[in-house]
C-alpha cells in the first residue's frame, strides 16, 4: 500500500488479524467440536466433556453408522437424488437458457412474462401437497426427481448473464454452416460456459443434498428417508427423551433400529452415533465446497458484474 | 446481423436475398428452440401454475376428502377462513415472532457481515485472505439439519461446551437449557444463522469491492486520506447498490422466514418463541389437516411479502437510484 507502515497501521493490522482467526475459530468449532467427539468412546465422554481433541479414540461410532442398513439406504436415496437432478437440471436449464437468450426467438415476452410469474408466485405449500397427490407422485421416488428437473428462472438468470460473453459470431458463423441448434449448444455454449456450468452444478448438489422438506411434505414410507431427514428424527428422538416433550421421531423404525445398537455397549452411545452421523453426511459437502470458492467467483460473480 | 454481411463484400445478389431471409428466423430454428423451451414450460405450468388454483381454498368452505377436484366444486364461505385465523389466539404470537427474528435478523446481520467483509479486504496478505473466507463459508455448505444439531449439542446443559464455559467462568450457576426456554430463542435462531452466513454474505460485498476503480484510493491515498477515511469514502459507496440489494431481499423476505432452520431447533417448550407462519402452515397443514385456513395464512402472507418487494424496492430507487427492477 501507499505510505509508510506507521505505528497505528501496524496496530491496526494486528488487531484485524486477530479478529479474523477469532471469528475463524467461531464458525469451524462447532465443526470441530462434533468430529473429535463422535471419534471419542460414548461412556468416557459422560465422564465430561472434551473440547479440543478425543480423550479415548475410537472408529465405533462411525463404523456403525456406515454399516447401519437404515443409514445406507438413506444414504443411497440422498445420493442418487442428488446425481440425478444435478446432472438433468443443470444441463436442461442450460438448454432452456440458451434457446431463451437467442435474439432470434419468436414470442420471446411470453417465455419471460411465465419465467417472472414463476419467480414471485407459488400456490403455496398445501396446494403442491395436494396437486402431487393428486398426480399419483406423493410417497414415490420420482417426488424427489421430477418437480426439480428445471432449475428455475434464478438459474436461468445466472446462465444468461455468462452466455452474454460468447461472442455472436460463433453461433452466426456456425448457423451459416448449416449447425441447428442442440448442435450449437452442444458445441459453442457447453465448452465456453464450464464454470458457471461447475459453480452452479456445485450449489444444485449442495442443495438437493442437504433438503429435507421433500421428505418431510412428500413422503411417508420409510425407505424413501433421505439421510438429512434421518438425521433430524435421531436428532428430534434424542431431544425428545432428554426433555420429556412429546416423542417426535421415536416411532421411525430406522431411528430405532440404529439407537437399539447403542444400548449396552458402552464405547457406541446415542450421543456418539447422533455426532457421527452428522459428520459423515457432511463430508460430501465438505469435500467439494473448496470448488465452489473458485468456480462461484470465475462462473457467477464475473458473469453478473460484466452485465 | 443483416447489417454486418452488407460490410463483408458479398455479392449484390445475395445481399438482396440477406434482407429478406434473416438468420434465425425459419420455421425449423424455432421448432428446434420450442423443444429445448417446452419441457421447461410444462414443469413450470404442473408444479407453479396449477397449484396456484389452489389458492381458491382459502376463500371455500373445503374439506380434505373432496381431493384436488374439491378446490372447485366445494362452496365459497364469505371469508369464513381469513375469520378463523384473526381469532385464532396463535395468530398475533406467530406474526410477531416471524417479523422479530427476520427483522432483528437483518438490522444485526446485515451491518455485522459488512463490517467483516471490510476488514477483510484490508486483510494485506492475499493466501490469509482467502483462507480466511474458505474457513468461513464452509458452514453455508453445512444443511439446517446438521449446522442445527451441531448447536443443540453444544447448548446441551449435559455436555455441550456453552453451559461448561459458562459455568466454568461463574456467569451463571446451574446449567441453562437453552433450546427449552422461550426467553433465548430469537436470539439462538438469529446468531446462528449470522454464524452459517457471514463468511458467503461477504463474498458478496468483497466480490463488489473488488470492483471499484482502484486508482480512487491511490490518489485518496496520496491526498493523505487515513485508511479508515478510505474505507468509509471509498469502499462503502462503492458497495452500496450490492447492499440495497440485499437490503430489498431482506425486507421482501419479511414474512418469510427460513423454515429448515426454525424447524430444526423448534420443540414443543420454545414454541412460545419458534412459531413462525411458516412452521404453522406446515403443522396445521398438513399436521392436522386444515388445508383451507393453512392456504389463507398462505396467501395472505404472499401478498404482504409482493407489497413489501415493491415498496422497498421504490424506496430504494428514490433514496439511492439502485433498484432490483
Amino acid at each position: 500500500m501507499v505510505g509508510g507502515r506507521s505505528w497505528r497501521e501496524r496496530t491496526f493490522n494486528v488487531t484485524n488479524v486477530v479478529i479474523m482467526i477469532a471469528i475463524m475459530i467461531v464458525t469451524i468449532y462447532p465443526f470441530w467440536f462434533s468430529v473429535v467427539n463422535s471419534l471419542n468412546t460414548g461412556d468416557n465422554l459422560v465422564r465430561g466433556p472434551i473440547f479440543a481433541w478425543p480423550r479415548e479414540f475410537t472408529w465405533a461410532s462411525w463404523a456403525t453408522v456406515m454399516s447401519d442398513p437404515g443409514m445406507l439406504k438413506a444414504a443411497w436415496i440422498s445420493g442418487s437424488r442428488t446425481v440425478i437432478v444435478t446432472v438433468i437440471s443443470i444441463l436442461y436449464t442450460a438448454m432452456f437458457t440458451y434457446a431463451f437468450s437467442r435474439s432470434y426467438l419468436k414470442g420471446k415476452k411470453w417465455y419471460v412474462a411465465i419465467g417472472f410469474t414463476s419467480m414471485y408466485f407459488s400456490g403455496g405449500l398445501i396446494p403442491s401437497f395436494m396437486l402431487l397427490n393428486w398426480l399419483g407422485l406423493y410417497d414415490t421416488y420420482w417426488v424427489y426427481i421430477i418437480p426439480a428437473l428445471f432449475g428455475g428462472f434464478w438459474n436461468v438468470i445466472i446462465f444468461n448473464a455468462n452466455f452474454k460473453a460468447i461472442p455472436e459470431a460463433l453461433f452466426e458463423s456456425a448457423k451459416m454452416d448449416g449447425a441447428n441448434e442442440y448442435t450449437m449448444f452442444f458445441r459453442i455454449v457447453i465448452p465456453l460456459s464450464k464454470p458457471v456450468l461447475a459453480a452452479l452444478s456445485v450449489f444444485t448438489a449442495v442443495g438437493v443434498w442437504n433438503d429435507y422438506g421433500a421428505t418431510l411434505y412428500f413422503t411417508q414410507s420409510a425407505d424413501l428417508q433421505t439421510l438429512q431427514y434421518l438425521i433430524l428424527k435421531l436428532i428430534q428422538s434424542s431431544n425428545a427423551v432428554e426433555q420429556m416433550a412429546n416423542v417426535a421421531g421415536a416411532n421411525n423404525a430406522a431411528v430405532e433400529a440404529l439407537y437399539s445398537k447403542a444400548q449396552g455397549a458402552g464405547i457406541v452411545t446415542a450421543r456418539t452415533l447422533q455426532l457421527a452421523a452428522m459428520v459423515i453426511s457432511s463430508i460430501p459437502m465438505v469435500i467439494m465446497y473448496p470448488f465452489a470458492q473458485k468456480f462461484f467467483i470465475k462462473g457467477v460473480l464475473l458473469g453478473s458484474i460484466k452485465e | 446481423m443483416a447489417k454486418g454481411a452488407t460490410q463483408g463484400g458479398i455479392p449484390t445478389a445475395n445481399i438482396k436475398r440477406k434482407k429478406t431471409f434473416r438468420l434465425g428466423h425459419d420455421l425449423r430454428t424455432q421448432l428446434e428452440l420450442m423443444t429445448m423451451l417446452w419441457p421447461a414450460i410444462i414443469i413450470i405450468v404442473i408444479f407453479d401454475f396449477i397449484p396456484m388454483s389452489g389458492l381458491l381454498m382459502a376463500f371455500k368452505a373445503y374439506d380434505p376428502i373432496s381431493g384436488f377436484k374439491g378446490i372447485f366444486t366445494s362452496q365459497w364461505n364469505n371469508f369464513e377462513n381469513f375469520m378463523t385465523i384473526f381469532r385464532n389466539f396463535e395468530f398475533w404470537p406467530m406474526v410477531r415472532n416471524t417479523l422479530g427474528i427476520n427483522l432483528l435478523g437483518s438490522l444485526i446481520g446485515i451491518p455485522v457481515t459488512l463490517i467483516f467483509a471490510l476488514l477483510l479486504n484490508e486483510i494485506q496478505n492475499a493466501k490469509f485472505k482467502s483462507f480466511v473466507q474458505t474457513v468461513t463459508y464452509l458452514p453455508h455448505f453445512l444443511s439446517w439439519v446438521i449446522f442445527g444439531g451441531l448447536f443443540i449439542t453444544l447448548l446441551n446443559p449435559d455436555g455441550g461446551i456453552v453451559n461448561f464455559l459458562l459455568l466454568k467462568l461463574g456467569l451463571i450457576d446451574e446449567a441453562i437449557l437453552f433450546l427449552g426456554e422461550p426467553k433465548y430463542f430469537w436470539g439462538i435462531a438469529i446468531g446462528t444463522n449470522l454464524l452459517k452466513e457471514i463468511g458467503w454474505g461477504a463474498i458478496l460485498y468483497l466480490a463488489a469491492m473488488a470492483g471499484i476503480d482502484q486508482s480512487l484510493y491511490e490518489a485518496a491515498a496520496i491526498d493523505g486520506a487515513s485508511r479508515l477515511k478510505r474505507m468509509l469514502h471509498i469502499t462503502l459507496p462503492g458497495i452500496l447498490p450490492t447492499v440495497m440489494i440485499l437490503v430489498i431481499f431482506a425486507i421482501s423476505g419479511m414474512l418469510n422466514n427460513n423454515f429448515t432452520q426454525i424447524y430444526v431447533l423448534q420443540n414443543s417448550l420454545n414454541m412460545p418463541t419458534s412459531q413462525v407462519i411458516d412452521t404453522y402452515v406446515y403443522r396445521t397443514g398438513l399436521g392436522q389437516f386444515q388445508f383451507a385456513s393453512a392456504t389463507a395464512i398462505g396467501l395472505m402472507k404472499s401478498v404482504f411479502a409482493l407489497a413489501l418487494l415493491l415498496g422497498a424496492n421504490h424506496l430504494s430507487k428514490k433514496l439511492t437510484k439502485s433498484g432490483l427492477f
